[in-house]
């Protein structure tokens, strides 16, 4: 590998803007993501981070800047080369959107059936594995989603975004909803199958301890641009009011004040 | 405000909808000819549409036969033209009844399932995770629809028609004390081809819109529970309104002379 190689990031946002009307959800989001790097995006609600996401995976699209996966330019990219882009990356949803029609082992390898064209008995051997690999058995395939808990929803929604292999791993609050065990649990799986797999992950997250356990680095998103951003190591000397305050989850603080003065 | 301004303001609203809708049935259809297809999927509408609607579809064109047999009775009798009931019958059920009745069941039935479930995978973002699994959407729960939808509703109307004239046939014979086989064969006598053809052209269409009204309302829902229940209730609405309407327009194109 090449230096200049080695220093491509693995995804490039770049000045992105976008609005809702009159609401300007991101203003001018930049962020480098490195190769086989874990970053995960904290922020209030509402700052912007879920349209981040569904910016890079095309499901939104910027009003202005630019975002680059690999180097390559994706913002007005064709159906074809959308998919192909988004074969390389696999999400995590914040209520796991499974699909309720399809059993657990089809909705994991739902992406190698549909998009990799792999035939069905393969694809369930390999969503068998994924499933024993976020610690679920062979019987809980045959299941349907409605009958699984919330904290085994996520963990099929792991196995679905690993299931492909990708370089890219999208986490949208993946401890959202789960008590503490539950979610420390999660957090692990998610260390675990990011190290196995290889691949580059954001995670957004308003769970700090989380954040804390799944982060090679952070960035802090406010008012739709990132606000501070280092390793996972120095957020508690940022010299950042704002972050001390989120990370804190103090009542005092500027973003409470400014909120007071609406 | 401005009288005017609000009338253009409801204009341009109209016409965008109508644009934006346009272009989701242009891509819906589009996606139904260009492989790949989904078997497995258009299979399983094609049972939920046609043959779980049976009973419902069924049931509507006989009782509507029968009651068509009734009340022409009353009417004709006064004119001593009770033979012409088995020409009425037929012609009424296979030409406006049936398609109509079966439309607008159907519209109530499967446009508002397909609203709900399109909604509820909006809502849930599972349109979103289909996305992210590189499957286009539109070909993976769209084209299946608008395929079943418009292949499923001939069938239930041919359906339709012979329970329609068997119930009309029932009253008759039973209850009006008409003669079975003369019955048969003014019914037989009077039905053209283009009767039943012009039945089955206003089905497909009918067909395609209660799955295109359902589709494209679920597939555009927003807000949770209220958003599905709102897309739910304008999918049934407007695909009945525009049934009525495809309907004039089909009987002008086939009878106006």
């Amino acid at each position: 590998m090449t230096d200049a190689t080695a220093q491509t990031p693995k995804i490039r946002l770049t000045n992105v803007h976008k609005r809702f009307g009159a609401k300007h959800v991101l203003q001018g989001f930049t962020l480098d993501v490195m190769p086989q790097e874990s970053v995960v995006i904290i922020g209030g609600s509402g700052t912007g981070k879920s349209v981040m996401l569904k910016c890079i995976l095309g499901l939104l699209t910027p009003d202005e800047g630019e975002i680059e996966i690999d180097g390559q330019p994706t913002v007005h990219l064709s159906n074809s080369d959308r998919e192909a882009v988004n074969a390389k990356i696999g999400m995590l949803f914040q209520n796991a959107a499974l699909f309720d029609s399809l059993s657990v082992w089809e909705n994991v390898a739902f992406g190698l059936i549909q998009g990799k064209r792999m035939k069905r008995k393969a694809a369930k051997e390999i969503a068998i594995e994924k499933l024993a690999q976020v610690g679920l058995g062979a019987d809980v395939g045959a299941l349907s989603p409605a009958e699984l808990s919330g904290g085994m929803r996520k963990r099929v929604g792991l196995a679905r975004a690993i299931a492909g292999n990708p370089d890219i791993i999208f986490f949208d609050e993946p401890t959202t909803g789960l008590d503490p065990i539950m979610g420390h649990v999660i957090d692990d799986l998610i260390v675990k199958c990011v190290k196995e797999v290889g691949a580059t992950a954001i995670s957004i997250t308003h769970d700090m301890p989380s954040a804390r356990r799944i982060a090679d680095r952070m960035a802090m998103l406010y008012k739709g641009a990132v606000i501070w951003n280092g390793p996972v190591a120095e957020i508690d000397r940022s010299g950042n009011d704002y972050v001390d305050q989120f990370i804190n989850g103090s009542a005092d603080g500027p973003i409470q004040m400014e909120l007071r003065k609406l | 405000m401005n009288p005017l301004r609000a009338i253009g303001a409801a204009s341009l609203r109209f016409l965008a909808a109508t644009g934006r809708l346009t272009v989701f049935a242009l891509s819906g259809v589009g996606h139904c000819i260009r492989p790949p297809i989904y078997p497995r999927l258009i299979l399983r509408q094609m049972v939920d549409i046609g043959y779980y609607s049976l009973p419902v579809v069924g049931l509507t064109t006989l009782f509507a036969g029968m009651v068509l047999a009734l009340q022409s009775y009353t009417g004709f009798a006064r004119f001593s033209a009770e033979g012409a009931i088995p020409s009425v019958v037929v012609l009424s059920i296979c030409r406006e009844l049936s398609p109509v009745l079966a439309g607008l069941m159907i519209a109530g039935r499967i446009g508002a399932a397909m609203a709900a479930e399109l909604g509820t995978m909006r809502v849930t973002e599972q349109v979103d995770a289909l996305e992210t699994l590189s499957t286009n959407p539109i070909k993976y729960l769209i084209a299946p629809r608008l395929l079943a939808g418009v292949t499923m509703l001939p069938f239930l109307v041919l359906i339709g028609d012979i329970m329609g004239v068997f119930g009309g046939f029932v009253v008759s014979v039973y209850k009006l004390g008409f003669n079975e086989q003369t019955y048969l064969i003014n019914t037989w006598n009077f039905l053209e081809a283009q009767d039943v053809i012009s039945g089955l052209v206003k089905a497909s269409v009918f067909g395609f819109l209660v799955a295109l009204m359902g589709c494209y309302h679920g597939f555009h829902s927003r807000g949770g529970a209220q958003g599905v229940g709102a897309a739910t209730t304008n999918a049934v609405v407007s695909a009945s309104i525009l049934i009525l309407i495809a309907n004039y327009l089909i009987t002008e194109m086939f009878f106006a002379t």
